[in-house]
């Protein structure tokens, strides 16, 4: 009966609960889904996180290559995210060049990057207009229900504390580039940004980390990127309904806890894969 | 396009209108429209800030493609073009941010199984582009006269590195800035529709910026007025 319900009223399934201060999942309304995080899950890449919020399940692999640094920036590497959505994820999405909600997802996490300063890129540099390092972070979603965002913010921000880059030297007579593959150097990692996702449902109700199910039914959502410091790192809003102050205020308050809780996990999460090795 | 001068005039141009604030208040640059310059499009409008020029044309209501049909309400389609070149990442986010913040607005529930286009084409982009593309959209939507529940305008704030406040930013003052922040704000209850930040930020410089925003809104939603009365008054 109650899947008949769930299937020709959603909105009203989900309003039911909603009245009730609880949702259809048992949580509250603002409670985060289980998050789980496994770090180096890919060995053939410089570094990977796979992250689980709730059935979201999203993989972050990063590839280093070494490149010439762009006219513009000669003292500088460079990073290249990249959000993939296929199709195996959700029924929402049908192969073929990347849809709307790929790309603003990928242009999402470029901006994080530039705006966290997560990492200096000057740090990518190897010698000055000549060579650097490329940082291609390729994200994927093997399991879409709902806030993706949040989870690829979490895995990137892993990959890259996970990832190793070998020592690179040029050599001085024959100008080519010499990898040591056994002296290897973790990434500096310099801020730590996550997000928090908040879906608005029925113009007023607040709702955080939404699932596939409620997101289609919001009338907005929001993400809030806080660093370890506190500061903002980007306040994104698409549109959608309009959002009071305070509960803005709200969203931001859940946000700083949330990167705490995150970070925390992080480096437990690295500390146990030290003590395995 | 009629030329303009800086003082509040108001030139015809057959049967098209320019209009000008001018801007005493320096917190915002001098912007003007000029509304149903096109004559396919079942509105149009070509919103100016500055430097910034972005103009706009909207398709509809008409039939909407069987994949994209929507059983309660209509599609809205949002497509940015940029200067030079095909439409990158970067536009596809702009155009996600203009699409979401009319679906909002507009009442899509009285044209259901329907779409609507709205295609925004950049003319010239010295900063505050995405405030300018919401402005120009808006103003090409009251122009199709589609029923909305409320207007929407953009304003940009840049925080430069003093951590002074700058409104409507040009292209060298986003450069220099510590952080970027764009809001759509809504006509009935000044609220944040939208928003889209770049650089980092306190939370009380997020606060600042939404109140000033709140407060540039005012000037550009008795411009959208007056411009709209004006226009009216003569045809009536």
């Amino acid at each position: 009966m109650a899947a008949g319900f769930k299937t020709a009223e959603p909105l009203e399934y989900h309003r039911s609960f909603l009245k009730e201060n609880c949702r259809s999942d048992g949580r509250e309304l603002s409670e985060f889904r289980t998050t789980t995080l496994n770090i180096g899950s890919i060995s053939t890449s410089d570094g990977s996180a796979l992250v689980k919020i709730g059935n979201t399940t999203v993989i972050c692999g990063i590839k280093a290559e070494l490149a010439n640094p762009t006219v513009e920036s000669p003292g500088k590497g460079y990073m290249v995210p990249n959000v993939d959505l296929p199709p195996l994820c959700s029924s929402r999405f049908q192969a073929g060049p990347p849809g709307e909600q790929a790309q603003a997802a990928s242009q999402f996490i470029v901006d994080v990057i530039e705006s966290s300063e997560m990492i200096q890129t000057e740090d990518l540099c190897i010698e000055r207009g000549k060579l650097c390092w490329v940082l291609y972070c390729d994200l994927m979603c093997l399991d879409y229900d709902g806030n993706v965002l949040d989870a690829c913010i979490i895995a990137l921000l892993a990959a890259l504390k996970n990832t190793q880059l070998p020592e690179v030297k040029i050599n001085t007579e024959t100008c080519l580039p010499e990898v040591t593959s056994e002296k290897k150097h973790r990434l500096k990692i310099y801020r730590h940004p996550v997000g928090a996702s908040f879906g608005i449902f029925d113009d007023s109700i607040l709702i955080i980390d939404p699932t596939a199910e409620e997101e289609i039914l919001l009338t907005a959502q929001l993400t809030v990127v806080t660093d370890e410091e506190g500061r903002l790192c980007s306040v994104h809003k698409p549109g959608g309904t309009s959002l009071s102050g305070e509960k803005l205020q709200e969203c931001i308050t859940r946000a700083t806890t949330r990167q705490k809780e995150i970070q925390k996990l992080i480096d437990k999460v690295i500390e146990s894969v030290k003590t395995a090795q | 396009m009629t030329s303009f001068t800086c003082d509040e005039s108001v030139s015809l141009c057959e049967g098209n209108m320019m209009e000008v604030c001018g801007s005493t208040d320096s917190c915002l640059r001098e912007f003007g429209c000029e509304q149903s310059l096109l004559s396919r499009p079942d509105g149009s409008a070509s919103f100016v800030q500055g430097d910034t020029s972005v103009l706009a044309g909207v398709y509809g209501p008409a039939e909407v493609k069987v994949s994209k049909e929507i059983y309660d309400r209509a599609t809205l389609e949002v497509l940015v073009q940029p200067k030079v070149g095909l439409p990158t990442v970067k536009e596809r986010s702009q155009e996600q941010c203009v699409r979401e913040t009319c679906e909002a607005s507009l009442l899509l529930t009285l044209h259901p199984r329907s779409s609507l286009t709205l295609v925004l084409q950049v003319l010239h982009d010295d900063g505050s582009l995405l405030s300018c593309s919401l402005n120009a959209a808006c103003m090409a939507l009251m122009d199709a006269g589609l029923p909305m529940s409320c207007l929407f305008c953009g304003v940009t704030c840049a925080i430069d590195a003093d951590g002074r406040i700058i409104t409507d930013p040009t292209a060298a003052q986003e450069k220099e800035s510590r952080a970027l922040l764009t809001f759509a704000v809504d006509s009935t209850e000044r609220k944040v529709l939208m928003s889209s930040t770049r650089g980092s930020f306190s939370v009380h410089e997020l606060q600042q910026c939404i109140a000033v925003s709140q407060k540039a809104s005012e000037k550009i939603f008795q411009f959208y007025r007056d411009s709209v009365r004006r226009r009216y008054s003569k045809t009536l």
